[in-house]
């Protein structure tokens, strides 16, 4: 109970909704990191995931690839960086695409390698060119597993952008380090439970995303299999 | 620098512990067959002493230093280096387990002796460590090297500005950023301190490490213009940075002197300690960290050959 006790008498003052250092400008600076990072992520896992999956070569290769990719450190990888390569824009970038890249790779691969062959061949068969079997039977059928890797990484970035605040940048991370290094447990405590609710937000997000995306027959087969 | 996991405390108390009563025992065996005349060290030092350092390369590149040159006095010498934290070490030398630590005379104030403490000074820190030190316990005298918080900038900043001291950065404060670890916003020396010993007010604070990687980075990429840094980080050698004078002791002093169990002391020791406190600079630990630290050059080889060239007993 004492973390939900600090984090309410720090978000129920006033004080912390105003001005530069608010929660509000902290969101929407920890929001613009997380959506820069997933969607440069997913420009270069999904293509990548689509190509591997719909030809079937070296899928073996880039999931474990991708998988052993899971284990590097972000936050070593953002000190190596700043190390390496100083300050750029790209300094806090790479890391969090980093993070973003394997859960959005392996279920595209997965979910267009799943596409059951017979229906493939029945698109081949009704003379669709292998660009058009990719693009109207694999990819629609793997939206369900796609978006679940989106929703993966989403919530992966949203919840480690707080790295950025370890060199100095915004976003919710900024209350974290900053409240530690003054004991300031009331706000560690207040910024974790923003970030936990913009993790759920992210879940929600999702859920209305899939009922707008995913093919309705597809749903429709969902729930008679139920 | 001075802080440390209470994890790694505990284990090195523990480990401590059993090296020191070893020790005692080994000093309480060997001290009656040892050879009482030696040619060079006078009759003075009949004694052995045991030479601590903390955990971190420059503490023990001091001690290697005391070492060899009383060692050279003819002293008879025991070192115990890399023992950890000031909290584990101080109990030691409080009790005469261990009878010579290199420190600093500001951290051991405010750590061990008075945490309560305001003294900024070396005179003033020196003065308030003789009252409050125990009865076994004494400082000799302070060298000017000292190991502490810094407002450091490019040197081409500083030639650009006409910089040396924190004093002359007057206006120019409001348009540069300034960088060090988050906790430099609510010190009393850090921000505030600025503004009230210098009227400094900055144009923006940029949370960063402590005085490491990030910040070094920082400060040579332009992305801060000024950044916290301890004054005997090696970087400031080979990254090209000045450290500004603090005229008005902003940052309490931290001069590397020598702490010292008062029973164990000879004439000889002490007046070889000073010796080499008096010929001990900033610049000159700087120099001997950044062998040790960036070069990776032998602790030993470095010491002496400082302890040579400053025309000391090696």
């Amino acid at each position: 109970m004492g973390f939900l006790n600090f984090a309410w008498d720090w978000l129920k003052s006033p004080a912390q909704w105003h001005g530069p250092d608010g929660i509000p400008v902290r969101v929407l600076q920890h929001l613009g990191y997380t959506a820069l990072s997933v969607l440069i992520a997913a420009a270069i896992a999904l293509p990548v995931g689509l190509l591997i999956g719909h030809y079937g070569r070296g899928g073996f290769t880039a999931v474990n690839i991708a998988n052993i990719w899971r284990a590097i450190p972000t936050l070593g990888l953002l000190i190596l960086l700043v190390v390496l390569i100083g300050f750029s824009a790209f300094t806090w970038l790479i890391p969090l695409v980093a993070l973003g890249i394997p859960p959005i790779l392996v279920n595209t691969y997965e979910g267009v390698s799943g596409v059951d062959p017979d229906l493939k061949d029945a698109a081949r068969g009704m003379g669709m060119t292998q660009w058009q079997v990719l693009w109207k039977v694999e990819l629609p059928l793997a939206v369900p597993l796609i978006l679940l890797g989106l929703q993966v990484t989403a919530i992966f970035v949203v919840a480690t952008a707080t790295i950025a605040a370890y060199i100095g940048l915004g976003g919710l991370g900024r209350y974290i380090i900053d409240g530690l290094a003054s004991n300031n447990y009331g706000e560690v405590a207040g910024g974790a439970a923003v970030i936990v609710v913009l993790a759920l937000a992210v879940q929600v997000l999702f859920v209305g995303l899939r009922r707008l995306v995913v093919p309705a027959g597809l749903r429709q087969q969902a729930r008679a299999s139920k | 620098m001075f802080a440390s996991s209470p994890t790694l405390k505990r284990g090195a108390a523990l480990g401590l512990a059993v090296t020191a009563s070893l020790a005692l025992a080994a000093c309480g065996s060997s001290s009656p067959s040892g050879k009482s005349s030696n040619p060079l060290g006078g009759g003075s030092a009949s004694k052995t002493v045991v030479i601590g350092s903390a955990n971190f390369p420059e503490n023990e590149l001091l001690a290697e230093i005391y070492s060899l040159a009383l060692s050279a006095k003819g002293v008879k010498v025991t070192d115990k280096f890399n023992i950890g934290s000031r909290e584990v070490y101080y109990p030691e030398i409080k009790k005469g387990a261990v009878t010579i630590i290199p420190e600093y005379n500001g951290a051991l104030l405010t750590t061990s002796v008075d945490t309560t403490s305001t003294a900024a000074s070396t005179q003033a820190v020196d003065a308030a460590l003789t009252s409050g030190l125990p009865s076994t316990l004494e400082i000799l005298t302070p060298s000017s090297a000292q190991d502490k918080d810094s407002v450091t900038v490019t040197q081409a900043f500083a030639t650009a500005h006409h910089l040396t001291s924190i004093a002359q950065l007057g206006p120019l404060a409001k348009t540069m950023v300034f960088g060090g670890p988050s906790e430099f916003q609510t010190r009393t020396d850090g921000l505030i301190g600025l503004k009230n010993n210098y009227g400094l007010t900055f144009k923006k604070f940029d949370a960063l490490d402590e005085s490491g990687p990030i910040t070094l980075a920082a400060l040579t990429d332009g992305k801060v213009q000024a950044a916290d840094v301890f004054t005997t980080t090696p970087q400031i050698i080979t990254d090209h940075l000045v450290a500004l004078a603090d005229p008005k002791n902003n940052f309490a002093a931290q001069n590397v002197l020598p702490l010292v169990y008062k029973p164990a002391m000879t004439s000889t020791i002490t007046s070889t300690l000073n010796a080499i406190s008096a010929k001990l600079t900033t610049a000159g630990l700087l120099a001997m960290d950044k062998a040790v630290i960036l070069d990776h050059a032998n602790y030993s080889t470095v010491a002496q050959g400082w302890l040579k060239a400053e025309g000391l007993p090696n």
